[in-house]
């Protein structure tokens, strides 16, 4: 069972700009699933459609089965957002806007409280349950945004740049947490800017870009596609320009660094060869960028406009 | 689904705000409503003489009660919801399912909570001042009820348009404010003359404010039943119009 199916979704905004443009997607039930795109590509406006924050235009948007216009109580039952900016109210403790979020999906009082506690500790939150909102970290804010989503139990979390301005600690514990989630059965779509989360995180994977869905496979077969690695070279001893190797893209970044793009064809161990050839060691190997931040890259150019190609 | 847990949720959640605050939305119609009764009734009202058969200050103890509950009813609601809406927590309400009729019942739950809490405040405060034999106690408490709910769902509307903090404040200051002083509660529409008689009868305030004096010392300048249809009808009409807003997004939803 699909967990979200979107149809031929768009939306025109009343200044008249398109932010969709007529979207397809399918989302597994049990998915840990990514939705990128770049700034304005149209990810915050769907995600807005889906959780009833935003009128779609036209379109249909499916819940674990429940069509959100026909079905709306039964759709909505099944999604817990966690937005990307801070909307709880901040002169409210952290227990009352559990409480408060779990009242209005009519979870009884007593529920609603068992399961206030249970999200409270999943997000090491419990000790803070009294205190007055506005008072927590930036991080911790974070997590009471996703105890909140999950008070309800939902079996669709969405997650709109969930650790953006976290710090890497607080990140890596998220992630933790979000995998616990997952495995836990439920169905999460996760927005980001850090593709590294994304690569590390999701099964499978929507590109976004200009309103359109302009990638959608799994995270495995989207990365074996990659057919150029981009790596730093650091070096034992300076070098005054470039060497010149056949099919390897080479580029003196400093006296000591080389830039270097290998196609897989080629592969490693022969690019050292050669280099150790020209007489230059090298004493180590950084990654330039990512994988999926290389592929997004080329994707976002491929569907650049024409005149900018 | 239970609409009834989402509803008790919203109501307690406004309730216990202005008790959480009790020295921003109390305390200060008491300071100032003791004020009117010691200046306007005991000092000046006492150099006045009766109005309508009524000792001055047992005249606007009534209209002081009822400008209390329409100026905090439609305080409540406005501040709360914009606020709701400023802080973007409306998203709460939004994202879960509850539905319009709820969301708008809760708020104006709240204001009506508020209004005749702040009423109940400035009655016992007029108890200092005069004394009150309630004339028709069912006539107070109905028309002091459908008052704070009329004034709630217009300060729901005025928070639907709002975009900043200065546009909840404008309707108060400048239309709300001076309607309730031109609403009959210093006096009485007979003492007014011409145009200004005419211009007077079209205050929709004067026919409740007379409605609650009635009940309280049994006088009045106008039809009570008339005062209950038009406040009945203004609720009907306001309670449609927020239901359209809310059902079209405006001013929460892109």
């Amino acid at each position: 069972m699909n967990a979200l199916s979107l149809s031929n979704l768009r939306k025109t905004y009343n200044n008249g700009f398109e932010a969709l443009k007529g979207i397809d997607l399918d989302v597994e039930a049990g998915d840990f699933f990514a939705l990128l795109g770049p700034n304005g590509a149209g990810k915050s406006t769907a995600i807005g459609i889906i959780s009833s924050l935003i009128n779609a235009t036209s379109g249909s948007v499916s819940i674990f089965g429940h069509d959100l216009r026909r079905d709306r109580d039964r759709a909505k039952n099944c999604i817990g957002l966690v937005p990307q900016e801070v909307n709880f109210n901040q002169f409210e403790t952290v227990e009352s806007i559990l409480l408060n979020q779990a009242g209005y999906y009519g979870v009884p009082r007593k529920l609603a409280l068992q399961r206030t506690e249970k999200c409270l500790r999943q997000m090491d939150l419990w000790d803070k349950r009294d205190t007055v909102s506005r008072r927590l970290s930036g991080g911790m804010k974070r997590r009471v945004m996703i105890a909140r989503a999950m008070v309800h139990d939902p079996k669709l979390l969405i997650l709109d740049e969930p650790t953006a301005g976290v710090d890497i600690e607080i990140r890596r514990s998220m992630w933790n947490l979000m995998r616990e989630v997952n495995a836990q059965g439920t169905t999460i779509i996760l927005t980001t800017h850090y593709l590294e989360e994304a690569e590390s995180l999701c099964r499978n994977i929507a590109i976004i870009d200009q309103g359109r869905i302009v990638e959608h496979s799994d995270m495995k077969s989207l990365l074996a596609r990659l057919n150029v690695d981009h790596f730093l070279l650091d070096l034992e001893a300076p070098i005054a320009a470039a060497p010149l190797i056949d099919g390897v893209q080479i580029e003196r970044a400093s006296d000591r660094v080389l830039n270097v793009g290998v196609p897989k064809a080629i592969g490693l161990n022969q690019l050292f060869s050669r280099l150790s050839e020209e007489g230059i060691k090298v004493i180590s190997l950084r990654n330039k960028s990512n994988r999926l931040e290389q592929l997004f890259l080329d994707l976002i150019e491929a569907n650049a406009p024409g005149e900018e190609r | 689904m239970n609409y009834g847990i989402a509803f008790r949720t919203l109501v307690a959640k406004e309730v216990h705000r202005f008790f959480r605050i009790w020295p921003q939305t109390l305390l200060p119609p008491a300071i100032t409503t003791a004020l009117y009764f010691l200046i306007f009734g005991k000092l000046i009202g006492g150099r006045i003489g009766s109005v309508n058969g009524a000792s001055y200050i047992d005249y606007i103890v009534p209209g002081i009660i009822l400008m209390s509950v329409i100026s905090h009813s439609y305080a409540n609601v406005v501040s709360s919801f914009y606020s709701t809406k400023f802080q973007r927590h409306i998203e709460e309400l939004l994202v879960a399912p509850v539905p319009n009729w709820v969301i708008l019942g809760g708020y104006v739950a709240g204001g009506i909570v508020r209004g005749l809490a702040v009423g109940i405040v400035v009655a016992l405060i007029a108890l200092i001042f005069a004394v009150i034999n309630v004339h028709n106690a069912a006539i107070c408490l109905a028309i002091a009820l459908l008052t704070a709910t009329l004034f709630s769902l217009a300060g729901f509307i005025n928070a639907v348009f709002a975009e900043s903090f200065d546009d909840i404040s404008i309707i108060p200051n400048f239309i709300l404010t001076p309607l309730s002083y031109l609403g009959g509660v210093f006096f009485s529409v007979d003492m007014l003359d011409g145009v200004w008689r005419t211009i007077a009868m079209g205050n929709p305030i004067l026919y409740m404010v007379n409605a609650f004096r009635y009940g309280m010392i049994g006088v009045t300048d106008v039809d009570i039943a008339l005062a209950f249809e038009m406040t009945g009808g203004f609720i009907v009409l306001l309670t449609g119009f927020s239901l359209y807003l809310l059902r079209k997004g405006v001013g929460i939803k892109n």
